[in-house]
């Protein structure tokens, strides 16, 4: 009986936690993906039309720039808090919160994207008679979509993080599990989510690479001499 | 809404800021922890990210270790912290945790400042008859010192973000606030103490903004 004796003995590893509660881990684990999922998509259904407001010139760029850095230096768990009068503890307050803090890296990723397209492109694609909505999803948008994937997939892998603090309202996905543990000092169950956490999200990251590969087959037939990614963007938050 | 109101008489009743667990103590506690973080990540991060800058050498290894850091969640970690002797040894822990997740903007950005310096730049100054260290001092340091003072202010914003999370795990800090209101169904409280820790963020970018104006080499010569 070596598999029951680690969960008596508290082991950090250990099988029998995996087998015995592997429904409890399943549900922390949706949970987790659902609130990543629902608040990055949200954020960048946000972070679109503010990057295009923020397009139209430095009037608007100051605002939606300025604004959306000083959302992303507050703190996640006072920016939970600071919710919690307008939703209650629900899972509508995590999610806002991810959304805000995904709003600073999308919204400068796409904007660096759709000023990196280059002039020449869209003169030619107006001089063939292509609309400003057409030139947006069918020249723009195309050569914005690395710098768009690579801010996607940096607000993904932090909204993993962060979403644990979301068990202070106790809709923390994987970070409810550490903080039920705390108290009785269950390691097993601690370092199984912790675990999980970072597992989801390199599996995240490599899941929105295939995307990207996916949706640009163009940036594979030059020759690879530049690694992928938008400089400049290296603001973290904790999580 | 009734619930700013109640926070602002939370903020404003002089017994809340005094004693052990009043909100001028955590502040102090708050600053402590990361301030000597903060100190600790820049003499760690900095010689390394400079060095490897001046070098030209393991950029790639600072570039993944930031996106590991991104990835790790921060309560996780203190957490597991927790889970050891560790917890048993006051502000350590945090101190350690807030260590962990401010060296990786500071080594990236550092790193990326010192290699984006233009190779132009550098081979002129060479040509000038600049030895290693003259370059490193009076080219390198000046053209990448935005780049490092970013990595700065993000390990500082990191840093106080974290050592809010921090009271999740029963540590220190201004974060303690908004989680005994939490335990004491005291929304008021939690709110007050929300508004303290975002005010501290905020505070802490705006000198570190001001401070970088203030201090830029480039701007200083540019006066002379």
């Amino acid at each position: 009986m070596a598999g029951q004796n680690c969960l008596v003995a508290n082991d950090w590893i250990c099988g029998e936690y995996l087998r015995s509660r592997s429904h409890e881990l399943a549900e922390a684990t949706v949970q987790h993906i659902w609130i990543t999922a629902a608040s990055v998509l949200i954020g960048l259904a946000v972070a679109f039309p503010l990057a295009l407001l923020a397009r139209r010139g430095r009037h608007f760029a100051g605002p939606v720039l300025g604004l959306t850095t000083v959302l992303y230096t507050v703190p996640s768990l006072a920016m939970f808090s600071l919710l919690l009068p307008l939703f209650g503890l629900s899972a509508a307050l995590v999610v806002t919160g991810l959304v805000l803090y995904s709003l600073t890296i999308l919204v400068r990723n796409i904007l660096a994207g759709l000023e990196a397209v280059p002039q020449e492109a869209r003169e030619a694609a107006t001089g063939m008679g292509y609309g400003p909505v057409r030139l947006l999803w069918e020249v723009e948008l195309p050569l914005a979509l690395p710098a768009l994937m690579a801010g996607l997939r940096i607000a993904t892998v932090s909204t993993v993080a962060l979403t644990t603090v979301g068990s202070l309202v106790g809709k923390g996905g994987l970070g409810n599990l550490i903080e039920d543990a705390l108290p009785s000092f269950f390691k097993a169950q601690v370092l199984t989510a912790s675990v999980l956490c970072v597992l989801l999200a390199v599996a995240a990251d490599l899941l929105l690479l295939g995307v990207q590969r996916l949706l640009t087959p163009w940036t594979r037939i030059r020759t690879p001499a530049r690694a992928p990614g938008v400089p400049g963007i290296a603001k973290t938050e904790a999580g | 809404m009734g619930v700013i109101g109640e926070a602002w008489t939370w903020l404003t009743t002089g017994a809340n800021w005094s004693g052990d667990g009043g909100a001028a103590h955590r502040l102090a506690e708050h600053l402590y922890v990361s301030g000597v973080a903060l100190a600790v990540a820049c003499l760690i991060a900095l010689p390394i990210a400079l060095y490897l800058g001046h070098v030209g050498k393991g950029g790639g290894l600072a570039v993944n270790l930031s996106n590991v850091g991104r990835a790790v969640p921060v309560f996780a970690v203190l957490a597991l912290f927790m889970m050891t002797p560790l917890r048993n040894s006051g502000y350590l822990p945090t101190i350690i945790a807030l260590v962990l997740f401010a060296v990786p903007p500071l080594l990236t950005n550092a790193y990326v400042g010192m290699t984006e310096v233009d190779r132009s730049v550098l081979e002129a100054a060479r040509g000038m008859g600049m030895s290693g260290t003259q370059l490193f001092l009076r080219v390198e340091l000046p053209l990448a010192y935005p780049m490092i003072m970013t990595g700065l202010r993000s390990a500082a914003v990191q840093v106080i973000a974290t050592a809010s999370i921090a009271a999740m795990v029963g540590l220190g800090g201004l974060g303690r606030i908004i989680t005994a209101g939490f335990n004491t169904y005291d929304t008021a409280q939690v709110f007050a103490g929300a508004v303290l820790v975002a005010l501290l963020a905020l505070v802490v970018e705006g000198v570190l903004v001001a401070l970088d104006r203030l201090l830029s080499p480039l701007r200083r010569r540019r006066t002379v």
